[in-house]
C-alpha cells in the first residue's frame, strides 16, 4: 500500500490554500491563490491540481477556514475550525511559542499560548484586517505592496482609527485632501492595524515573550511587521516570522487530518466532492432589478432627458464660472456658460491628491480656453474647500449642502428631497419654501457607501463600471441587508458560501446601498415621506442598478441628471455665478495661467502650541510663498488672531470645574484620586468638598488626551462601548501614576432628581463603570480603589456608605454630615456659576448680535478630547456657545413620548423645549458614538425642536478627530439659519 | 403618537398578540390569559421580514430585541391575517434604567402612522402603565408564576433529554403531552400536587431511552430576550444540538427572581424600607420557597440537573460583582456564569445584542474575572444584530467548541 499523506485545505475569505504533508508531518506540497469569491471553483482548481502531480497517492483531509466551513458541511468532508488548525501547527513546529498573532482577509486571531491558553477573534465589528489593508490601499491608489514600500519611508505617524474600515476613512481622507505625506499615511495605516489587535483582541493580557506572526497580510507586509515589532517591542529572536505563515492554517488541518482523520481519499475524489457540494440556499433572495431587456432599455430612456446642454469650448467664447468639487475621493470640475450650457467637466478619482488634479485640470482648461473665454469667478465645495480655494484663488467657497441644491433646482425647481450618495457620503436634505429644511447625513460608522462597491468590485476582480452592470440582470439578488459596510462584507461572504454568483451579489449590493440610506440615513417609514419631486445625484446614482434600487424602494420615478457626479460642482459654478452678479465681478482671481507655470508646494507636518488641543498641523508652503494651514479646529492654528470674542460656556465649565480642585487641606490623612471621566465632570465640585473637608488632598487624574486613551486601551473589554468610557480606562492609570492612596470612584445607580422625570437613573455605563475598571484592570485591589454604590439623594445612607468605605480613617458620622451638606452646596454653586456665566453669554450674544447655540450633551462632553473641540468651530462660525444645563432650568419637561428616565437626557427635552422659545437660539445635539440611550433621545429631541419650527442638528463623535462631516452640518445650520 | 386604549369591552372583540420569546413558557402563560377571557396568540413569524420591518420602524442603533419584537408585531398586522381593529399588542416592561422600558414607547410610534388605532399592553410589575383596561389580578399573577415553574422544569429537562435521546422526536412528544396537561390544570387552579406533577414529569423524560455518551456541556447566558428567543439567536439550541453539544439555558425564574430582589437589595443598599420592598420581599420569600421545593423533587429523582438556588447564584454574584448592579440582567450574568462553572459546565455563550449598554459591564466586563476564578472556563460572547451574519457567529461558537472538546 503506498504512503498515506494528508491534505490540509484552508478557505478563506478571500485565498484558497492547499498543504500536503507526509507521514512525518513535514510539508511537502503547498499553494497559495486569490478566489476572487469563486470559492468551490478555486478550492477544486487547486484539488484537481495535486490530483494530477500524485494521481495514486492516498490522503486524509481536513477543510478550515471561514468560507470553508459551508464547504466542509455541503461536500461531506471534514472540518476543523482555524483557529484550532493554527494551533495545532503551532504545537508541532514552535512549542516553545507564547503567543501567535494571525491576521487574515477578515479575521483577525489571537492564541495565548503560556500562561493559560486562550484562543480569540475578532468580534463582528472589527476592521484591522487584511481586507481593510486592501480597502486603504484602494483610497491611496495604491496596491498593498506599494503602500508596504510607502510605509517604510514615514517620518511621522498620525491616529487613525482602525476599529473599521469606514471610521479609518474617514480619518485618512482628511488628511489625505490636506496633502498630509502618503508615506505618512502608510505607516499610520499599519499602527491602527497594530493597535486595534493589541487593544481589541488582546483585552488586558498582555502579549509578550516569543509572538508569532500568521497570515497572509503579515507574511508579505514589511511595514506592517515593523510596526508589530516596535509596537510589543520585540527583537528578532521574539517576534517570528515563519515562512509558510501563509499556508499555516492549512498546515495545521493537514497535521489535525493526519492526527484524527479516519477515512482516506485519492485527490480525484476530494476534488469531486467539492465539486458536486450542493451548498445550502440559505441566502434571502430579493427583487430583480429588470424583468427584461425592453424594461431596462425604456429605464435607459427616460433618465436620459436630464440632461444638460453642451456648448464646445473649442468654439465658445464669452463669460464662464467654474466649479470645483474637491469630495472625499473624486474631484469634480466644471466650466459653464452663464445659461448654464456645459463647457468642459471632469470627474476623476483624486487618489488622495485633489490639489495636483485640479492645477492639472486648470492648465488644460486654460489651454482650451485660449483668449476666447473670461472666467468671471469659480466657487469650490466639498471637503478640499479649504485648500483648493487657499492654493489656487477660488473666488468663493460654499458648502456642499447648499451646492447640491443649487444644482438640484436648476433640474427640478419644485424639488422638495434631494439625496446624493458620493464616494464617502449620502447625504439627503429636504427643501421647503425653496430652502433647505433639514438636512441628514451619514453618521461615521456607515459612510463609505459609493467607495464599497468600487473597493468590493476591485476585490472581486472587476472594475466598477463593469461590476454594477452586471447587477441588473441578475436572477437571484442576494439580500445583504442595510448596515454598516463591515457588516455588508460578511453578509456577501455568507452569500457567496451559500453559492451566490457575482451577478446576484452585485445586485444585492447596489439594493443595499440604497436600504442603508432610506431606512438608516434618512429613516423613513414610507417613500411617501420623502416628497413629490425627488432628485437623486452623486457619481454612485451613476450606476443604473443602484438607482434601479432606489426607485424600486420608493415605488417612484425620480430624477437623475446625467451629470448625477458633477453636481456638487454644477452648483458651485451656479454659486460662483450668483455671487459674482450680487457682487458684480467681472473677472475671477482664479490662479493664472503663467502662475500655473511655476506651481508647486511643499507639505510639512507640526503641532499647533495655541492651546492644549495642540491641533496636528498641515503646512502646505506654495511656491510664491504663501501659506495654507489645515488641521486646526480654531483660527489660532492657522496664524490668524482669534476672531472677535466669540464666547463659549464649554472652555468656562471646564476650567471652573478643574479650578476646584486647587483647594488642598493643610496637612492631609492620605490623597484620594478622583478620575476626571464621565460622572466626575459634575459631581467634581461635590466629592472634592467633601474629601477636602474631611481632610484628604483630592487629586485629580490627567486632562484626557489621545495618550490617556493609549495608556488604558489595554484594559478595555469591550470595543463597542462609548469613547467617554473607555477613557476612564487612561484616568485610572494616571492617578496611579500620580500616587493616589486610594481611588474613589462611586457606583451610583441613581443621579441627582432634578424633577419633571419619571426617574433619575444613570446611563447602565455611567452607573457601573467603576465595577467593570476594579474586573480589568490589574492593578486595582480592594485597598486602592473604593467603589462603593451610593445614591447621593440620600443623605442617611450616603454618610454611612462613606464612613463605612473609609473606616480605617476614623471619621466621625456628624463630619461627614457636615462634609455632605458642603459638598450639596458646592455643587449647587457650581451649577449656578454655570447658569450665570450661561446667563452672561446670552446677553453679550444678544448685544453683539450673534446666534446663540445650545449645544447639547452629556457632562463629560465638555472635555476637550471627547467633543474634539466642537464648540470651537462653532464660537468661529461665529455664534455663541452655551449648554444645556444653563438653561434647562428655565422651563418644565414638556410632554413626551418616551420614558423619560435619566437625569442627564431629561435635561435635554427641557433644553429643547426652551430653545423653541427663544428666537436666536438653535439647538445641536453631540451624540458619542455607541451611546444606546441617544438612540431614543435623539428622536425626542428632534421631535420637540421641529414640531416647533426649530432645526435639529446631530454631531456624533467618536475616538476620530476628524470634524469634516460636522462642519458641514454647522455650516449647513448657518446657512439654513441665515434664510 | 398612536395611545389607543385597551377598554374593557375590547377583551371580548380583541386579540392580544404575544411577541415569541420563551417559546414554552408564554405558551403556558398565554393559556392563562385566555382562561381570563382574553384571545391570545403567540407570534411565530420569523425570517428576514420580520427584520426588514424592524428595521424600517425602529432607531436602527437601538438594541436588537426591541427591532425583532417590533419587527414581529409589524410584520405580523402587515400578513394580512389579522383585523387591525380587532387586535391589541402585548409587551413587556422591566422599568429599569435600562433602555429596554422605552420599548413600549418605541412601539407605540411604529404603529403611529399605519395602525394608530391598536391598543398596546404593558406586562409589568412595576406598576407602570397605569389605567388600562387589562389588568393583571393577583390570582393571574400567582398563576403565572406557576406556568414560570412548570415552563422551566419542561424546558431545562427537555434540553437535557433531547441532547442525548436515541429516537429522535422522543423528548418533543413528552414536552408536548405536558404543556397540554399543565395548561388544563392551570385552567383549575394548578397550585395543588405540584412536587407529584414534578415528578411525572421527571419521570416520563427519565423514560427516554438516551445514549450514555458525553457531550460537550454548553452554557446559555445573555441578555434575556437573545438568550432565551430562537428568532433572536438565530435558533442556537438548535444548532449547539447539532454539534453534538447539550445546550444548558439557565431557568426563567431566575430572571424573575432577579427582578424581584433588586427591589429587595434597594432598600439595603440604599437604607430605605417601603411598601414596595415590603411586598417585594415577601413575593420573593414565597416564589424562592417555590424553586426550592422544584429543586427538592430534582434532587430526589436524582436523573436530571436540577435549576440553580437563587440565593446561591446571589452568594456567586457578591463574589465577583455587587447586587446594586442591576441594569439590564446586571449581576445576573456574572452569577450565572459561576453557577455554571460550578456545575461543571465549562463552556459558556453570551448572547447578547450589538452595543448593548448593560452587557459592556456585566459580560465583556466580567469574562476577565470569572476565567480567573476557573482557569477551566471556556467563555465566548456571541453579538446578535440585524447584520451579522449566521457564519460569523458560527465560526466563533465553533472555535469555542473546538477548544471544549
Amino acid at each position: 500500500m503506498s504512503k498515506i499523506y494528508s491534505l490540509g485545505i484552508d478557505v478563506g475569505s478571500t485565498t484558497v490554500k492547499t498543504v500536503i504533508s507526509d507521514e512525518n508531518g513535514e510539508i511537502i506540497y503547498s499553494k497559495y491563490q486569490r478566489h476572487f469569491s469563486k470559492v468551490k471553483e478555486t478550492a477544486e482548481e487547486q484539488v484537481r491540481a495535486i490530483a494530477a502531480e500524485y494521481p495514486d497517492a492516498v490522503f486524509k483531509t481536513a477543510v478550515t477556514g471561514s468560507a470553508g466551513l459551508g464547504l466542509a458541511n455541503a461536500g461531506g468532508l471534514p472540518f476543523v475550525q482555524e483557529v484550532y488548525a493554527a494551533f495545532v501547527a503551532i504545537n508541532k513546529c514552535y512549542p516553545d511559542a507564547d503567543a501567535a498573532i494571525e491576521l487574515g482577509g477578515e479575521d483577525a486571531k489571537i492564541i495565548f499560548i503560556t500562561g493559560g491558553v486562550e484562543q480569540r477573534m475578532n468580534g463582528s465589528c472589527a476592521g484591522g484586517t487584511g481586507a481593510f489593508i486592501d480597502q486603504m490601499a484602494t483610497l491611496l491608489g495604491i496596491t498593498a505592496d506599494d503602500m508596504d514600500e510607502l510605509s517604510l519611508k514615514s517620518e511621522k505617524l498620525y491616529p487613525i482609527a482602525s476599529r473599521c474600515g469606514v471610521f479609518a476613512k474617514s480619518d485618512i481622507q482628511p488628511l489625505l485632501n490636506q496633502g498630509a505625506r502618503r508615506e505618512d499615511i502608510a505607516a499610520s495605516v499599519f499602527q491602527a492595524v497594530v493597535d486595534q489587535t493589541v487593544s481589541g483582541l488582546a483585552q488586558g493580557r498582555t502579549i509578550e515573550g516569543k509572538v508569532l506572526f500568521l497570515g497572509g497580510p503579515l507574511s508579505f507586509l514589511k511595514g506592517l511587521r515593523k510596526a508589530f515589532k516596535e509596537t510589543l517591542k520585540l527583537d528578532d529572536e521574539h517576534a517570528i516570522f515563519p515562512e509558510n505563515a501563509p499556508c499555516f492554517m492549512a498546515y495545521g488541518s493537514a497535521l489535525h487530518a493526519m492526527e484524527n482523520g479516519d477515512k482516506t481519499y485519492s485527490a480525484e475524489e476530494i476534488a469531486n466532492l467539492i465539486k458536486n457540494a450542493v451548498m445550502s440556499d440559505s441566502t434571502v433572495t430579493g427583487r430583480r432589478l429588470f424583468e427584461s431587456r425592453e424594461e431596462y432599455e425604456a429605464f435607459v430612456e427616460r433618465h436620459k432627458k436630464c440632461d444638460l446642454a453642451y456648448e464646445s469650448i473649442e468654439t465658445y467664447s464669452g463669460d464662464a464660472y467654474l466649479g470645483v468639487d474637491a469630495g472625499s475621493t473624486t474631484t469634480k470640475m466644471v466650466l459653464i456658460t452663464p445659461d448654464g450650457k456645459l463647457l468642459f467637466k471632469h470627474y476623476v478619482s483624486n487618489k488622495g491628491q485633489p490639489l495636483d488634479v485640479v492645477t492639472k485640470q486648470l492648465r488644460r482648461i486654460y489651454e482650451l480656453i485660449g483668449d476666447r473665454v473670461n472666467i468671471v469667478a469659480g466657487a469650490v465645495t466639498g471637503y478640499g474647500e479649504e485648500l483648493i480655494k487657499a492654493a489656487a484663488g477660488v473666488d468663493y467657497g460654499v458648502v456642499e449642502t447648499v451646492a447640491h441644491y443649487r444644482a438640484a433646482s436648476f433640474f427640478q425647481p419644485d424639488v422638495d428631497f434631494i439625496i446624493d450618495i458620493g464616494g464617502q457620503d449620502i447625504k439627503c436634505f429636504k427643501i421647503k419654501n425653496h430652502a433647505i429644511d433639514s438636512i441628514m447625513l451619514n453618521e461615521a460608522c456607515s459612510s463609505g457607501c459609493g467607495s464599497f462597491i468600487q473597493t468590493f468590485a476591485l476585490a472581486m476582480g472587476y472594475d466598477i463600471a463593469e461590476f454594477s452592470q452586471l447587477g441588473l440582470f441578475a436572477e437571484k439578488p442576494v439580500d445583504l441587508g442595510s448596515r454598516c459596510t463591515v457588516f455588508m462584507n460578511s453578509s456577501v461572504k455568507q452569500a457567496q458560501k451559500d453559492g451566490a454568483t457575482v451577478e446576484d451579489i452585485s445586485a444585492g449590493l447596489s439594493s443595499s446601498i440604497i436600504k442603508n440610506a432610506v431606512y438608516k440615513v434618512i429613516r423613513a417609514n414610507s417613500a411617501d415621506e420623502l416628497g413629490e419631486n425627488i432628485v437623486v445625484q452623486g457619481g454612485t446614482f451613476l450606476n443604473d442598478a443602484v438607482l434601479r434600487s432606489f426607485e424600486l424602494e420608493m415605488g417612484k420615478n425620480v430624477v437623475r441628471p446625467a451629470i448625477a457626479g458633477l453636481m456638487g460642482a454644477f452648483g458651485a459654478a451656479l454659486y460662483a455665478k450668483e455671487k459674482a452678479e450680487q457682487e458684480k465681478r467681472t473677472r475671477s482671481g482664479l490662479i493664472s495661467q503663467s502662475d500655473l507655470e511655476t506651481f508647486a508646494y511643499t507639505t510639512r507636518q507640526a503641532n499647533c502650541k495655541g492651546c492644549t488641543a495642540h491641533c496636528s498641523l498641515t503646512i502646505l508652503t506654495f511656491s510664491d510663498g504663501h501659506k495654507f494651514i489645515s488641521g486646526n479646529r480654531c483660527e489660532k492654528g492657522a496664524g490668524l488672531a482669534a476672531k472677535s470674542n466669540v464666547p463659549s460656556l464649554y472652555e468656562y465649565k471646564y476650567n471652573r470645574l478643574l479650578s476646584c480642585v486647587e483647594e488642598k487641606p493643610s496637612s492631609a490623612k492620605a490623597k484620594v484620586g478622583l478620575p476626571l471621566c464621565l460622572g466626575f465632570y459634575e459631581q467634581l465640585p461635590f466629592w472634592h468638598r467633601m474629601f477636602t473637608d474631611l481632610g484628604f488632598e483630592v487629586i485629580i487624574s490627567e486632562e484626557s488626551s489621545r495618550k490617556t486613551y493609549y495608556k488604558g486601551q489595554h484594559t478595555i473589554p469591550s470595543d463597542t462601548v462609548c469613547y467617554p468610557a473607555k477613557l476612564a480606562h487612561g484616568h485610572i492609570e494616571s492617578l496611579l501614576e500620580r500616587g493616589a492612596d486610594v481611588i474613589f470612584y462611586p457606583c451610583e445607580s441613581y443621579n441627582v432628581d432634578e424633577g419633571g422625570s419619571d426617574n433619575h437613573y444613570n446611563c447602565p455605563v455611567v452607573a457601573y463603570y467603576p465595577e467593570l475598571l476594579k474586573a480589568n484592570v490589574a492593578s486595582l485591589n480592594e485597598e486602592n480603589f473604593i467603589c462603593p454604590h451610593i445614591d447621593i439623594n440620600l443623605k442617611k445612607h450616603a454618610v454611612s456608605v462613606i464612613e463605612k468605605a473609609f473606616e480605617k480613617y476614623g471619621l466621625t458620622k456628624s463630619a461627614i454630615s457636615d462634609a455632605y451638606d458642603n459638598a450639596w452646596n458646592a455643587l449647587k454653586t457650581y451649577q449656578s456659576d454655570v447658569e450665570s456665566k450661561g446667563k452672561e453669554i446670552i446677553d453679550y450674544a444678544r448685544l453683539n448680535n450673534m446666534p446663540i447655540i445650545v449645544l447639547s450633551g452629556r457632562p463629560y462632553h465638555i472635555d476637550p478630547e471627547i467633543n474634539h473641540g466642537i464648540c470651537k468651530l462653532i464660537t468661529s462660525l461665529g455664534m455663541a456657545v452655551i449648554t444645556e444645563d444653563a438653561v434647562f432650568r428655565n422651563v418644565s419637561t414638556p410632554k413626551l413620548d418616551v420614558l423619560n428616565q435619566w437625569t442627564y437626557h431629561a435635561r435635554l427635552y427641557r433644553a429643547a423645549e426652551y430653545v423653541t422659545t427663544q428666537a436666536d437660539m438653535q439647538l445641536v445635539q453631540l451624540v458619542s458614538f455607541g451611546c444606546g440611550i441617544d438612540a431614543i433621545t435623539t428622536d425626542e429631541v428632534r421631535h420637540i425642536l421641529e414640531s416647533k419650527g426649530k432645526l435639529y442638528t446631530q454631531l456624533k463623535i467618536d475616538e476620530i478627530n476628524n470634524l469634516g462631516a460636522a462642519k458641514i452640518r454647522l455650516r449647513s445650520l448657518v446657512a439654513a439659519m441665515g434664510r | 403618537m398612536s395611545n389607543a386604549v385597551f377598554t374593557p369591552e375590547m377583551k371580548d372583540t380583541h386579540t392580544i398578540l404575544i411577541p415569541d420569546m420563551l417559546p414554552v413558557h408564554f405558551r403556558l402563560i398565554a393559556s392563562i390569559l385566555d382562561q381570563y377571557g382574553y384571545k391570545t396568540e403567540l407570534l411565530r413569524n420569523d425570517g428576514r421580514s420580520v427584520v426588514d420591518e424592524g428595521l424600517k420602524h425602529v432607531h436602527n442603533d437601538t438594541c436588537y430585541p426591541a427591532l425583532l419584537v417590533i419587527g414581529q408585531f409589524m410584520d405580523a398586522l402587515k400578513s394580512g391575517k389579522y383585523d387591525p381593529n380587532k387586535v391589541a399588542l402585548l409587551i413587556s416592561q422591566t422599568g429599569g434604567g435600562c433602555r429596554a422600558s422605552n420599548y413600549i414607547h418605541l412601539l407605540r410610534k411604529a404603529l403611529d402612522k399605519e395602525y394608530p388605532q391598536i391598543p398596546v399592553l404593558s406586562l409589568n410589575f412595576s406598576g407602570l402603565e397605569k389605567g388600562s383596561g387589562f389588568q393583571i389580578t393577583p390570582q393571574m399573577l400567582f398563576k403565572m408564576l406557576f406556568a414560570v415553574l412548570y415552563g422551566d422544569i419542561l424546558m431545562l429537562t427537555y434540553n437535557e433529554s433531547r441532547a442525548y435521546e436515541l429516537n429522535k422526536g422522543d423528548s418533543q412528544k413528552v414536552l408536548d403531552k405536558w404543556i397540554n396537561i399543565i395548561t388544563k390544570r392551570l385552567e383549575k387552579g394548578g397550585y395543588t400536587k405540584t412536587k407529584q406533577t414534578y415528578r411525572a414529569i421527571l419521570d416520563d423524560f427519565a423514560a427516554v431511552s438516551r445514549s450514555k455518551e458525553k457531550k460537550p456541556r454548553v452554557g446559555i447566558v445573555g441578555e434575556i430576550y437573545v438568550k432565551y428567543s430562537p428568532l433572536a439567536n438565530n435558533h442556537l439550541e438548535e444548532f449547539l444540538l447539532s454539534e453534538g453539544c447539550e445546550p444548558v439555558v439557565p431557568s426563567f425564574l431566575d430572571f424573575c427572581l432577579y427582578c424581584a430582589v433588586n427591589n429587595v437589595n434597594d432598600g439595603e443598599i440604599y437604607g430605605f424600607k417601603n411598601k414596595t420592598t415590603f411586598t417585594f420581599g415577601v413575593g420573593y420569600k414565597l416564589i424562592y420557597a417555590k424553586q426550592r421545593e422544584m429543586i427538592k423533587v430534582y434532587k430526589e429523582h436524582g436523573e436530571f440537573t436540577p435549576p440553580h438556588d437563587f440565593e446561591e447564584l446571589r452568594h456567586y454574584a457578591d463574589k465577583y460583582f455587587h447586587q446594586g448592579v442591576k441594569m439590564g440582567e446586571g449581576w445576573l450574568i456574572p452569577a450565572e456564569m459561576a453557577a455554571l462553572e460550578e456545575g461543571g459546565v465549562r463552556n459558556i455563550i453570551c448572547t447578547q445584542p450589538f452595543g448593548c449598554l448593560p452587557n459592556h459591564i456585566v459580560a465583556k466586563g466580567v469574562s476577565r474575572v470569572i476565567k480567573e476564578a476557573y482557569p477551566q472556563a471556556n467563555i465566548v460572547a456571541v453579538d446578535y444584530d440585524p447584520g451579522a451574519t449566521k457564519v460569523n457567529q458560527e465560526n466563533r461558537i465553533k472555535l469555542m467548541l473546538a477548544n471544549a472538546r
